[in-house]
């Protein structure tokens, strides 16, 4: 288990936090607004991020950088979007939404390996012994969780998976993992609640005591993911977890598998106030007949929650509030291999992002003729957040402290990508 | 709702934090100490005082038996259990205790059953054999463990067979071998890449995937060696075997065959990979240090995996990996980090201890339990786990290699949770072996989060996090655990004892293998006033909050 303790903001970015909030309220009143418009002008820039996460490695040379005519270019053709960028033949309804979305074509990472990749992908860091960084989920959440004092739901929802954990931030930074349905197992006690916050004032005496001995901090942690629980047991915000109460119709267009209705799911929960969502979606660890597979199942499920999701987002005015990244741990080789699947590659792929202060439309980075490697400026995942929390509207220059004294620049410190930001 | 508990709590601990009355410590008076025992305790020794750290005080009794007990049969010891302990007045009553739960038939079944779950789940995973599709067949896998534990296998035994096995997958089936399951979902696919990843960390604590691809940038492994290794596995074939008419698997068989190579010539069976820069290059069977074998395809000329067995059962890192990975288990970190990673571009925090504990192993017959007794009876395994001023710069959750100056707290796993739970209130449900081991696999099955690559690669939400708040709340093992039903450990507990007072006390010890405070003895006359007299109702809330409490999830 994590045994660490968060540290938190450095003293600047509390300082600027602050500064910001209390020149808002005084320009509020020197210009005659009220606490009702100014509670509004809040919930609109509320921000939140939907990261739908690709495990496995999907082939994004398949996807979003089609090479044809290449050797290496496979079967599928590219066609036109509402964006500048071309894309698969096989996703026509994102293409459709590619006005809102931009694709980095140049990734050019160094993880190759599952669990490194993954670990790079979602904490901007290669994994060392001696140190757990917190995902970007749990990062986010942490920044952006002073806009929504009224939250009750955990601020890091994963929908069907749990990619990384909230390192050195602490356990109560965890994800709350969820299932696709939104079903949360366990919520309902059935005592009164007298009774209940008995129990719980007698649970407090005996974890404060513990505490107290062992003088370590894995009791305290402990304890606010108990009241955390305890919330989340009492709130009627639960109500946004309920993704059956949905018309059939809008069910069906998001997908009924599970990717699907976790898209559905995350949309519920940024209307919720959520501002972190990760939806996974697994399976494109294709080392054989990838473009059938790809064809058949998983570009169609893709093809229709990701559209819906932004679709929904779009007109519900909620896109201009929130960014939504599609990315995996790495690309796939562009040499197709003799069991015509392609196998793992880091060094040139892609990732989309759109969203919040984010451009749409757009394809930044190129990629060689034959998508063996990146031509143009290569980009990070520390370069992709850094550009993220630019369209969140978080500091870039954020700094936490990790557990061992280090500090450690948000986004590992990455560079802006230009082309997406104003 | 959350203002009201904060101020009744804040009202609760307010008052006095008295001293906790712990059971008292019965001082031994200096029983031999096995040699083993005294290299451990002056091996880590020796760094307290090169970093002047001071450890911390002996752990009392009561605590070291409840640690002894989850470390060894996976459970917290039940209320007589404890008592037994703490009326022994012998000297050497921890070292006795550490033998009789090693070698007396009262615990030889959940010895067997603790380790064979602690070794399933690194073998196979936690999700491995749960799927229809998957060729392992995880209740095979468990039975092989479980006979190899009971019967004490050695070490060497036990990787040789997990390692070269042949046979059906099944129980049941004429020629089933338990022990094939490790490798049967590994063989196939990818030219079986995952049979050597897995054999390599597990066994060797070489970690080479990164190498399947290119020149591994922190260790010595080359890309040549990941696929020199792979030979090993190349005439290792799962055969699949369908349930009539579907497409369901009934079983599998791992078989050696002949292995004609890539080129097509079984007298000279080469393997090929290829580089990053798309060059194709050649390799034979080569262990990691350098032994070839023979290069003929023919099983009956050579059995590759014979041969690695052989190779590997020389090879002293199999010593070590054994000797950390244990450690790591009982005293929560190994000596690398991660422990599965050894090698000159990983230091370990206690070099000389490592080496020659992996000695000792070796030239004990890779007796498990003498390396138990060993670490179990050593200094460290003794100390309290209390941070002070003294040893604070002992702190592995910051990245400080680990001193082993104080217990370090960690969380039960969520198999060692529910058989304490069950232990502690005999919350088993009714029925047979094979009902009650699927109710648990299905409680199991709620923490495991399985990712979408063909490594099988998972994690577990059983880390303390809100999932496993509302588990433990509200859950139908938890509602077992406090049942008041006729029979349930409540209601019998309510028939014992002399006072509430009395059947307080037998709570935390039964929970806790402690006595409750003064202030937990006054919460818990409020509630018996808040519970209007109901005596029963009061010891269900306390019960609830002792197994929701972090000290009982603790290992500490």
């Amino acid at each position: 288990m994590d045994l660490s303790t968060p540290n938190g903001m450095t003293r600047r970015h509390f300082m600027s936090h602050l500064a910001g909030s209390s020149a808002a309220a005084s320009a509020a009143w020197t210009l005659g607004g009220n606490i009702a418009a100014q509670a509004d002008e809040m919930r609109r820039n509320r921000k939140s991020a939907i990261l739908l996460w690709m495990g496995g490695g999907p082939a994004t040379i398949d996807i979003w950088d089609l090479k044809p005519g290449a050797p290496t270019g496979g079967p599928f053709r590219p066609i036109s979007t509402t964006g500048n960028a071309q894309i698969c033949e096989h996703m026509p309804m994102v293409a459709q939404q590619m006005k809102h979305l931009s694709v980095v074509r140049s990734m050019s990472t160094r993880e190759a390996d599952h669990s490194r990749g993954s670990y790079y992908m979602h904490t901007g860091y290669v994994p060392n012994p001696n140190i757990e960084h917190p995902s970007y989920g749990s990062v986010i959440a942490h920044e952006l969780i002073e806009q929504r004092p009224e939250l009750e739901i955990p601020p890091f929802v994963s929908v069907g998976g749990a990619g990384a954990g909230p390192g050195f931030l602490g356990m109560a930074w965890s994800p709350f993992s969820v299932t696709s349905n939104g079903r949360v197992r366990n919520l309902k006690m059935n005592l009164d609640d007298q009774r209940l916050l008995q129990r719980m004032a007698a649970l407090n005496m005996i974890e404060t005591g513990f505490a107290k001995r062992t003088r370590d901090t894995p009791a305290a942690e402990h304890a606010k993911v108990l009241g955390k629980t305890l919330d989340l047991m009492t709130s009627e915000q639960m109500e946004a977890f309920r993704v059956e109460k949905e018309p059939d119709e809008v069910k069906e267009r998001y997908g009924t598998d599970n990717f699907g209705q976790g898209c559905l799911l995350a949309r519920r929960l940024v209307e919720a106030g959520v501002p972190f969502i990760e939806v996974d979606l697994g399976g494109w660890d294709m080392h054989n007949n990838i473009h059938a597979t790809l064809k058949d199942t998983k570009l169609p499920n893709l093809d229709r929650a990701m559209s819906a999701l932004v679709e929904d987002l779009a007109q519900r005015e909620l896109l201009q509030d929130t960014v939504v990244m599609w990315m995996g741990e790495f690309g796939r080789t562009p040499r197709i291999n003799a069991n015509a699947g392609r196998d793992h590659f880091a060094r040139a792929w892609s990732c989309v992002v759109g969203g919040a202060g984010i451009k749409g439309g757009l394809a930044v980075g190129e990629t060689n003729s034959d998508g063996t490697a990146v031509e143009t400026e290569p980009f990070s995942s520390e370069d992709l957040m850094t550009t993220v929390c630019k369209g969140l509207g978080i500091s870039t220059e954020t700094t936490f402290t990790s557990n061992n004294g280090r500090p450690m620049k948000i986004a590992g410190g990455g560079k802006l990508i230009r082309e997406l930001v104003a | 709702m959350k203002s009201i508990v904060l101020s009744l709590s804040g009202l609760l601990i307010a008052g006095s934090l008295a001293c906790p009355s712990l059971v008292s410590t019965a001082k031994a008076a200096a029983p031999a100490v096995p040699p083993q025992v005294a290299m451990i305790n002056d091996s880590v020794e020796q760094v307290w005082r090169d970093f002047s750290i001071r450890p911390a005080a002996e752990a009392d009794d009561a605590t070291w038996c409840r640690r002894v007990y989850l470390d060894v049969i996976g459970r917290i010891p039940s209320f007589e259990e404890l008592s037994e302990f703490m009326g022994d007045r012998d000297s050497n009553k921890r070292a006795n205790l550490v033998d009789r739960l090693l070698n007396d038939d009262r615990y030889t079944e959940e010895y067997a059953n603790h380790w064979s779950t602690v070794w399933t789940n690194l073998l196979i995973g936690r999700s491995g054999g749960t799927d229809r599709r998957d060729l392992t067949n995880r209740t095979g896998m468990q039975k092989y463990l479980r006979d190899s534990f009971a019967g004490n296998k050695t070490y060497d035994q036990l990787a040789y067979e997990l390692v070269t096995a042949e046979g059906s997958t099944m129980p049941g089936n004429a020629n089933f071998n338990g022990a094939v399951n490790f490798l049967v979902d590994k063989v196939n696919a990818e030219k079986g890449t995952l049979a050597t990843s897995s054999v390599s960390r597990i066994f060797l604590g070489q970690q080479v995937q990164c190498t399947q691809c290119h020149n591994h940038p922190f260790n010595q492994w080359k890309q040549q060696k990941f696929w020199e290794f792979n030979a090993f596995f190349r005439q290792t074939r799962a055969l699949r075997r369908f349930v009539d008419g579907t497409r369901d698997i009934e079983s599998a068989e791992l078989v050696s065959q002949d292995f004609a190579g890539e080129a097509n010539d079984p007298e000279d069976a080469l393997v090929f990979y290829e580089l990053r820069n798309g060059l194709q290059k050649v390799a034979y069977p080569v262990f990691t240090d350098g032994t070839e074998i023979e290069k003929s395809g023919f099983v009956e000329d050579v059995n590759r995996r014979e041969e690695l067995g052989r190779l590997m059962l020389q090879s002293e890192y199999l010593d070590k990996m054994i000797v950390n990975r244990m450690w790591s288990m009982f005293l929560g970190y190994g000596f690398t980090r991660p422990i599965d990673d050894l090698g000159p571009h990983n230091p370990s925090s206690h070099p000389e201890l490592l080496e020659n504990l992996g000695k000792e192993f070796r030239a004990n017959s890779y007796d498990l339990k003498k390396l138990i007794t060993w670490i179990t009876l050593s200094r460290p395994y003794q100390l309290a786990s209390t941070l002070s001023t003294s040893n604070e710069i002992d702190d592995p959750t910051i990245g400080e290699s680990p001193k082993f100056s104080r217990f370090y707290l960690r969380q039960m796993s969520a198999e060692q949770l529910y058989a304490s739970m069950v232990t502690a209130s005999n919350a088993q449900s009714k029925g047979s072996y094979e009902q009650q081991e699927a109710e648990r696999r299905r409680w199991l099955s709620q923490f495991v989060v399985a990712f979408g690559n063909d490594e099988g690669t998972e994690t577990t939400t059983f880390n303390g996090s809100i999932p496993q708040a509302l588990m433990l709340f509200n859950g139908d093992l938890t509602k077992n655990a406090i049942s008041l039903e006729a029979g349930s450990f409540l209601d019998q507990l309510s028939q014992s004892g002399r006072s509430p007072k009395d059947r307080v006390t037998r709570l935390f010890l039964s929970g806790l293998a402690r006595r409750p405070t003064k202030n937990e003895v006054s919460i818990a006359s409020k509630l018996l006033v808040a519970r209007k007299g109901n005596e029963p109702e009061m010891l269900q809330d306390m019960w609830w909050a002792i197994l929701n409490s972090n000290e009982f999830i603790m290992q500490h």
